[in-house]
């Protein structure tokens, strides 16, 4: 490996959250962005060509050392380390819908999801997934919600627009509005 | 209602705000899907006489604290069957009272499909393990001492020896005067209408009139009686009366 390559393997080794490529930077301010990203495509590639137990993964803005999943099983099973709990439904449908729609009041996530979402925001906020980001203009001037990098962590998503576009679900919200405009048919009434 | 749900005895009123997800279904709109997808429905025709039907027989097992939103939606259910009853005229526009909740429902169909996307990259991040943070471990305590019990007793004596004899200090209350401070403050400003802090608090003041003094200004700004202000940092306080409140 290169000497900048070996630089970004001890600092990404050093760290544990990612770090962005512009704290990469600050590492030898001589370097530029394209010999950074080609010393980071090294490290990978020795990862991944020579078969390492580690790999290089881009999560949350930010690069990341992760153990390969084939091991964790035998890890844990050691206890030398133990995989989070899983997130429970409601707390993925709550997630879910703040990092579309962020930022979100609390009334408008209940609202989609037809149930009170007051603990399971308060949850999340102390696991650190969201946060808020300001206050709404309207009546009470409710709290905002929006996902932090911690979020992106979690998933694995380098960036929010990682996730399938609202158009692209098999359900698209907008071509629903569309049949509902040409829905008022006698023919509902009929089948009742 | 009756509430013939007897949760598992584990669970104690605290934990009971999360018993909702034990019937499988987190939330109304999900058990409405779930119903809907069974009875192989359209959506966009759904028969809400029969959904209705199954849907309080599947909430009738709740409890009433973890169907209160269950119900909700029930009643929501019986109102949209009743409007959909009511005669109509066929030249009037006519509005589809199921379409507000197949809004909803197609709303929260689209964010299940989020919830499967985030479920499958968050298993499979959670297979990989990132380096972890180890916090400083603490120096590890020294081993036990080895003492004699006489050892042991020599040490107390010195100990006991070298305690001096607790100093007593009598604590006078001095009670704080605002309403004092208020009225002083008040007989000043009638006389000048800008007064500096140096000016109302002598200089070998004690704490408690000092005290006294700031909390009686801060009393008096609040009812809006005189404006407090410092030009920067450190400098003497102006105190001045204020406008609005003399000219009413």
């Amino acid at each position: 490996m290169t000497p900048l390559a070996k630089l970004l393997e001890a600092a990404l080794f050093a760290s544990a959250r990612p770090i962005s490529t512009e704290e990469l930077a600050t590492l030898d301010t001589e370097v530029s962005p394209a010999e950074l990203q080609a010393a980071l495509d090294e490290i990978r590639e020795c990862y991944d060509v020579e078969g390492h137990g580690v790999e290089l993964a881009e999560i949350g803005g930010g690069w990341q050392i992760l153990t390969r999943a084939e091991y964790t099983e035998a890890i844990e099973r050691a206890q030398l380390a133990a995989r989070p709990a899983r997130l429970s439904g409601a707390a993925l449908e709550t997630l879910a819908i703040i990092a579309y729609r962020q930022p979100i009041s609390r009334g408008e996530i209940e609202e989609i999801r037809g149930v009170a979402a007051g603990g399971m925001l308060k949850s999340l906020h102390e696991r650190g997934l969201i946060d808020v980001v300001g206050r709404a203009e309207g009546l009470g001037r409710p709290l905002l919600y929006g996902t932090t990098p911690l979020f992106l962590e979690h998933f694995a998503l380098r960036h929010l627009e990682e996730l399938p576009r609202a158009d692209e679900l098999a359900i698209a919200l907008r071509a629903q509005a569309k049949s509902n405009d040409e829905s008022p048919t006698p023919a509902g009434q009929a089948s009742e | 209602m009756t509430v013939a749900y007897a949760p598992p005895e584990s669970f104690t009123a605290d934990t009971a705000a999360f018993v909702v997800d034990v019937p499988s279904f987190s939330g109304p709109l999900d058990l409405l899907l779930t119903l809907i997808r069974e009875e192989q429905v359209d959506i966009y025709d759904i028969p809400i006489a029969r959904i209705c039907e199954q849907f309080v027989a599947r909430i009738r097992t709740l409890g009433l604290n973890e169907a209160a939103e269950y119900l909700e939606m029930a009643a929501r259910l019986v109102r949209i069957k009743a409007q959909m009853l009511l005669p109509r005229s066929e030249s009037e526009a006519w509005e589809d009272p199921r379409a507000e909740l197949v809004r909803r429902l197609l709303e929260y169909q689209q964010m299940r499909e989020v919830v499967d996307v985030l479920e499958r990259r968050g298993e499979e991040r959670r297979n990989q393990f990132a380096r972890a943070y180890l916090p400083q471990s603490p120096v590890p305590p020294q081993a036990p001492l080895a003492l004699s019990l006489s050892e042991l007793l020599a040490a107390v004596d010195r100990v006991l020896r070298a305690v001096k004899p607790p100093k007593l200090h009598e604590v006078i209350p001095r009670a704080i005067d605002i309403p004092g401070a208020i009225s002083l403050i008040r007989s000043v400003l009638e006389l000048r209408a800008r007064i500096l802090w140096t000016e109302i608090v002598q200089r070998d003041a004690e704490p408690w009139q000092i005290l006294s003094t700031l909390l009686g200004l801060l009393e008096l700004a609040k009812l809006g009686e005189l404006r407090v202000a410092q030009p920067k940092p450190f400098a003497n306080v102006e105190i001045s009366r204020d406008a609005a409140s003399e000219a009413a």
